[in-house]
């Protein structure tokens, strides 16, 4: 079959998020440090892709860069097709768990992005906090301090935060980073269930490979002085994904592989 | 109740003792008046209501020269954290007159304001505005940027960041600055009601002046434990339950 051909035959989703050469850099101590240079790519409408690298090629300044949260110096990001001024409640981050409010309760945290969106009710706030806390199976924390929460169950509030206000996007930024294997595994099934329900478009940074290959759709390969795109994977799985699986492993050691032979990045984890 | 009944036989103890040097009256009863006799007062000036008129003068002042002191404090703390113009300008000024123990502003306030009621407002409120302005200041630099960036996301901006987001981040801050800005505020006042006659009204610190004069020790004493005990007072009813919410929701570390 050709490739046209092929292309003929899929039904192609729409671009949701399109990053055009996309140049950053900082100043750190009076030296000009390049995060990204010319970076290019696309995310399509519910697709779930993974940035991979070592720390320091600027995949969690990418996101911060969708996000509005800082603005690139060259090139251009679009959503829907249209550039992006501001943060918006359309791309929601998920931040790691330090970025929840102490001062407020779960519940609190949950409704904090909700209380912003105009049109809705008191109750219907109420209402639709609870059936994230639900989906995130923490109905029963909902008055809880977040200081009394485990790492993990503070992730999944963090989680519930990001997805109350219904977001298409969904920026996740190194959300799993700081929690042991165990908790991690739980929260794989947990994120691809809610995914596979609610099938947000999801951009996901991490530096754990197996944990790129088990979530995503799609690997992007990133690359630190300066931060640029060097590969992409696609990884067609069935899904929901085991990560102890020998095929997930697979993939991995492929895309670990290539990390490898490039002789500057080898501090990524397998 | 084990350690309400052993604080209470402390104290129980104490006066027990200082009823009985009192009573071997190897001290004149001017040097060291008998708890009893301070009781006596006490029972005097509640009944004839000279404590609690003194009292309200006091508090009044306090409470008004508090407020003040935090109406203005607040604000200018998020200034000096938000501007580095404000922070070497306003914020410089407060570190230097923190450290200037208000009641040196008594001559001073007494010169611009006469024997009046403004002269002790400006005493209470020099004591409590700078401690208040730097700890809030401290709050608001201290506090996670990444609560701000989280917020944005959310799509809070302006007004709203800051009352929903930087003042209940910076909470732990505020609280010890503000408690400390009430205890310095409180010391100012009894100190400038002991050195000064203001005419417009008879504080508490007035009437332990005048204990003095009249050699009432019984009354000076009367009046210190009256103003301990207001101390301790405002502490429970106002520090104590932000205290006790601070640390329900932040854990250990509020």
């Amino acid at each position: 079959m050709t490739t046209r051909l092929q292309e003929e035959l899929t039904n192609v989703p729409p671009v949701k998020l399109s990053v055009q050469g996309v140049s950053k850099s900082f100043r750190v101590k009076g030296a000009c440090v390049q995060a990204l240079r010319n970076v290019t790519i696309r995310v399509d409408e519910g697709e779930y892709v993974c940035l991979v690298g070592k720390s320091g090629c600027g995949k969690s300044t990418l996101l911060n860069l969708i996000a509005a949260l800082d603005r690139p110096d060259a090139g251009e990001i679009l959503v829907d097709g249209s550039p992006v001024t501001q943060p918006g409640r359309d791309r929601m981050v998920m931040f790691q768990e330090t970025a929840l409010f102490p001062w407020l309760d779960v519940l609190g945290n949950v409704l904090f992005g909700l209380k912003l969106k105009p049109n809705l009710t008191k109750k219907d706030r109420l209402e639709v906090a609870s059936f994230y806390l639900d989906m995130v199976g923490l109905k029963s924390f909902t008055h809880a301090n977040i200081h009394e929460l485990s790492g993990g169950m503070k992730q999944r509030v963090a989680l519930a935060r990001a997805l109350a206000p219904n977001p298409r996007v969904l920026l996740m930024d190194e959300p799993f980073g700081a929690l042991d294997a165990l908790t991690r595994e739980k929260l794989y099934v947990d994120i691809q269930n809610i995914w596979l329900k609610r099938r947000k478009t999801i951009l996901f940074v991490t530096h754990n490979v197996r944990e790129a290959v088990c979530l995503g759709d799609r690997v992007i390969l990133m690359a630190p002085e300066p931060g640029r795109v060097i590969e992409e994977f696609d990884i067609d799985l069935e899904r929901p994904r085991d990560i102890n699986s020998v095929a997930l492993a697979e993939h991995a050691t492929r895309i670990t592989r290539v990390l490898k032979e490039r002789p500057r990045e080898q501090e990524v984890d397998e | 109740m084990n350690r309400v009944l052993r604080s209470a036989v402390f104290f129980l103890l104490i006066a027990l003792l200082w009823q009985g040097i009192a009573m071997s009256e190897r001290l004149s009863s001017y040097l060291l008046p008998s708890p009893l006799s301070v009781v006596r007062y006490l029972y005097g000036a509640v009944v004839d209501l000279s404590l609690f008129a003194a009292a309200w003068v006091t508090l009044k002042r306090l409470v008004l020269g508090y407020a003040i002191g935090l109406l203005f404090g607040l604000p200018l703390g998020l200034l000096t954290a938000e501007f580095r113009l404000c922070r070497d300008t306003i914020g410089l000024l407060a570190l230097g007159l923190q450290t200037l123990p208000s009641i040196c502003w008594v001559p001073l306030a007494l010169l611009w304001f006469g024997q009046t009621e403004s002269a002790m407002l400006f005493v209470v409120i020099m004591g409590s505005l700078w401690s208040v302005l730097i700890a809030t200041q401290t709050g608001v630099q201290t506090m996670p940027p990444i609560y701000v960036r989280a917020a944005r996301t959310m799509g809070s901006k302006g007004l709203h960041t800051w009352l929903k987001v930087i003042l209940p981040a910076s909470l732990p801050f505020l609280v010890s600055g503000m408690k400390q800005g009430w205890a310095f505020a409180w010391r100012s006042l009894m100190a400038a009601e002991i050195y000064v006659t203001i005419l417009t009204g008879f504080g508490l610190g007035q009437l332990l002046h005048y204990g003095r004069e009249l050699h009432a020790m019984d009354q000076v004493i009367g009046v210190m434990l009256v103003i301990v005990l207001i101390g301790l007072l405002a502490d429970r009813l106002f520090f104590s339950p932000w205290e006790r919410f601070l640390y329900r929701r932040w854990g250990a570390t509020g």
